[in-house]
């Protein structure tokens, strides 16, 4: 009994610490109003006062501002439709990486794993930096493409939402290979067999067996790249355009340009509103799985 | 034997500690020191010299504003020093620490002390202009040898710009120059607070916005000595240290700045303490070594800015000195106008406008 309860405070704990403490902060700051000091609010969280005082002192006015502006809700819009359109590209790119993989001979496998994990060596930051180098007018790709012959004029890649795309493929992309790897990993070949045995395709073995048993690691990897994509923040600032819009960076220009914390983190709640479908929709994924392996 | 091993551990620790306790930590903008002069600092004072660095003034202000930065000493331009001085964020200066404060140009002092009265909280170190950088060979090629290459219709014309977009336009991503100097280009004052008067830069930006490449403080210096794009709005410093990066790459670039003839914004990068600095001893003994003589004049030498220091002057290389586009000229100064911060309502209004003129949204 005991030890099933610490059992399932533990990871409560952290949640709790980690997770419930800092968002009851950033739900605080959001219900203050800007001020010229340090730090740039009113009234400052202050236990002493008392729970009243601190309740009677709360206002949703930086909530109602946030539906009365359309950049709002447009960027949430166009934050949600790069993480769509981007999360989709890596399931493209990555299932088919993934399933050489696992198809790949055993003493391969090792090696193909550290081949993948490799760049996460490096800084995120630099790799996001070579991509510029890549992309520029006068960079890596279009001195390439111009010395084959292929085009006449630099393509503009660069500071466009296709170079977003690109940056958000590429940095994501091990998340998607890997749960759909460890999801093919654990095929039992003979599957495929008997379903071509049985008279399918090869084509129709892969839609019917192949994909529908892979389909935990294909959710799982959905979630990991979509969700950290649609706040993403450091990608469309490098890469994009001043036409790129993506809700991580209406939220810098309200913390930074405005000072406004209230707003920036009206801004961050509701972004977090927004993540918890897909993120209980993601635990209820993982929680089956590990029930059907029971 | 093991009590002196312990001994010695215990006189390493305390010398370790008494090191920490002597560093001083500086926080200015990027390519902005030739950094030999750090190397010189520590070797004269023995403390220990942290440097970091950003590129915009709303970086700066958050920290400041977050406080408990750890910095000793930050760089943040005029207006934006005059609301981080009211929200408390500095410490006056203890001037019987400054013995150097002497050396410095009472032509500046004035000027500055439209932020920081007395300028009790900061020094100058750096003032320059904002400006348009071009890369001369491309601009004439597009635009004729007549191309307006020292007047805001360059990049405000739409005609001009629709030609330009082909080989890249930058602008800077600071509201507090940008506009101002859309405003100075259809004849408003440029300093104006007026929301309904402001509103009407959204007007200037619109046709030309479709041609600009990207809105960034720091990427053009590469970018224009690169040849990856042909024009950017930018400061003046920035553009000539561009201009030497070509030359040093020896790419055949030629890169020049010009103050637009309608008037350019003029900006004066203070350095100020913040109040919970760590180590104000040091900071101070930081402060005075920038203001000393040859110091002031290697940093300028470096960066291409004119410095706010008198006594600098007769040892500023004759590139610096002698070039109107770093120390202009009695017509040019007068022809340079300067902005005061916007209250919180009118800065929302500010931004707001930047946001839908960069994004269209």
């Amino acid at each position: 009994m005991m030890r099933r309860f610490t059992l399932i405070a533990v990871p409560y704990l952290w949640l709790l610490l980690l997770f419930l403490v800092p968002f009851v902060i950033v739900l605080k700051i959001s219900l203050s109003d800007t001020a010229l000091s340090i730090p740039p609010y009113t009234p400052v969280l202050d236990w002493a006062e008392g729970i009243r005082a601190f309740f009677s002192q709360l206002d949703f006015e930086n909530f109602v501002w946030l539906t009365q502006d359309d950049l709002y809700w447009k960027a949430y819009l166009s934050s949600f439709s790069i993480a769509l359109v981007s999360t989709l590209l890596t399931l493209l790119i990555g299932y088919p990486i993934a399933y050489g993989m696992a198809r790949a001979p055993e003493e391969w496998r090792p090696t193909l794993m550290m081949l993948i994990i490799l760049p996460f060596w490096t800084s995120f930051l630099i790799r996001v930096y070579a991509w510029m180098g890549i992309l520029s007018n006068e960079g890596f790709l279009n001195q390439f493409l111009l010395w084959l012959g292929l085009i006449d004029t630099p393509l503009t890649i660069l500071n466009t939402n296709t170079a977003v795309y690109i940056g958000i493929v590429y940095t994501y992309l091990p998340f998607m290979i890997l749960p759909i790897y460890a999801a093919l990993d654990r095929l039992d070949g003979s599957l495929i067999e008997a379903a071509e045995d049985l008279g399918c395709s090869r084509l129709l073995a892969f839609w019917l067996v192949v994909i529908p048993l892979s389909r935990n690691g294909i959710v799982a990897g959905c979630f990991l790249v979509f969700i950290p994509a649609l706040g993403e923040f450091v990608i469309p600032s490098l890469l994009g355009g001043s036409g790129t819009l993506m809700i991580g960076k209406v939220l810098w220009e309200e913390f930074f340009s405005n000072r406004d914390w209230p707003v920036a983190s009206a801004v961050a709640v509701v972004l977090l509103l927004i993540l918890v479908v897909p993120i209980v929709l993601f635990q209820r994924n993982q929680q089956k799985q590990a029930e059907a392996e029971q | 034997m093991n009590n002196r091993v312990l001994a010695l551990t215990a006189v390493f620790t305390l010398g370790g500690a008494t090191a920490f306790a002597d560093e001083v930590r500086v926080y200015n903008w990027s390519d902005y020191i030739d950094e030999s002069l750090l190397a010189k600092f520590e070797e004269e004072t023995g403390i220990d010299l942290i440097y970091d660095v950003f590129d915009s003034n709303e970086v700066l202000e958050t920290k400041m504003l977050a406080g408990g930065s750890g910095y000793d000493i930050v760089a943040p331009t005029g207006t934006f020093l005059q609301r981080q001085i009211t929200a408390g964020a500095f410490q006056k200066l203890d001037k019987d620490k400054l013995p150097n404060l002497g050396n410095m140009w009472a032509l500046i002092e004035d000027r500055t002390e439209q932020y920081d009265p007395d300028n009790a909280y900061s020094i100058n170190y750096m003032w320059g202009t904002t400006g348009i950088g071009v890369n001369v060979g491309k601009v004439k090629e597009l635009l004729g040898d007549d191309a307006p290459i020292n007047s805001l219709d360059l990049v405000f014309n739409p005609d001009n710009m629709e030609k330009l977009a082909e080989c890249g336009v930058h602008f800077l991503d600071a509201p507090a120059e940008t506009i101002p100097m859309a405003l100075k280009y259809i004849g408003e004052d440029p300093d104006s607070h007026d929301p309904d008067v402001i509103a009407k830069v959204e007007g200037v930006y619109a046709p030309v916005r479709p041609h600009i490449q990207k809105f960034h403080n720091s990427e053009y210096i590469n970018a224009l000595a690169n040849g990856d794009i042909c024009v950017a709005i930018g400061w003046s410093g920035d553009i000539l240290q561009s201009r030497d990066r070509a030359v040093e790459a020896g790419n055949g670039v030629e890169i020049a700045f010009h103050a637009p003839t309608e008037g350019a914004q003029m900006w004066f990068d203070q350095m100020a303490i913040p109040v919970d600095a760590p180590n104000p001893d040091g900071a101070h003994a930081f402060l005075n070594f920038i203001m000393d003589a040859q110091n002031a004049a290697a940093a300028s030498d470096y960066v291409y800015y004119a410095n706010g220091n008198k006594a600098s002057q007769e040892f500023l290389a004759e590139d610096v000195i002698g070039d109107p586009a770093i120390y202009p000229d009695e017509d040019t100064l007068n022809n340079l106008y300067t902005t005061t911060p916007y209250p919180a309502k009118v800065q929302r209004i500010v931004t707001r406008l930047w946001t839908k003129i960069k994004s269209g949204t």
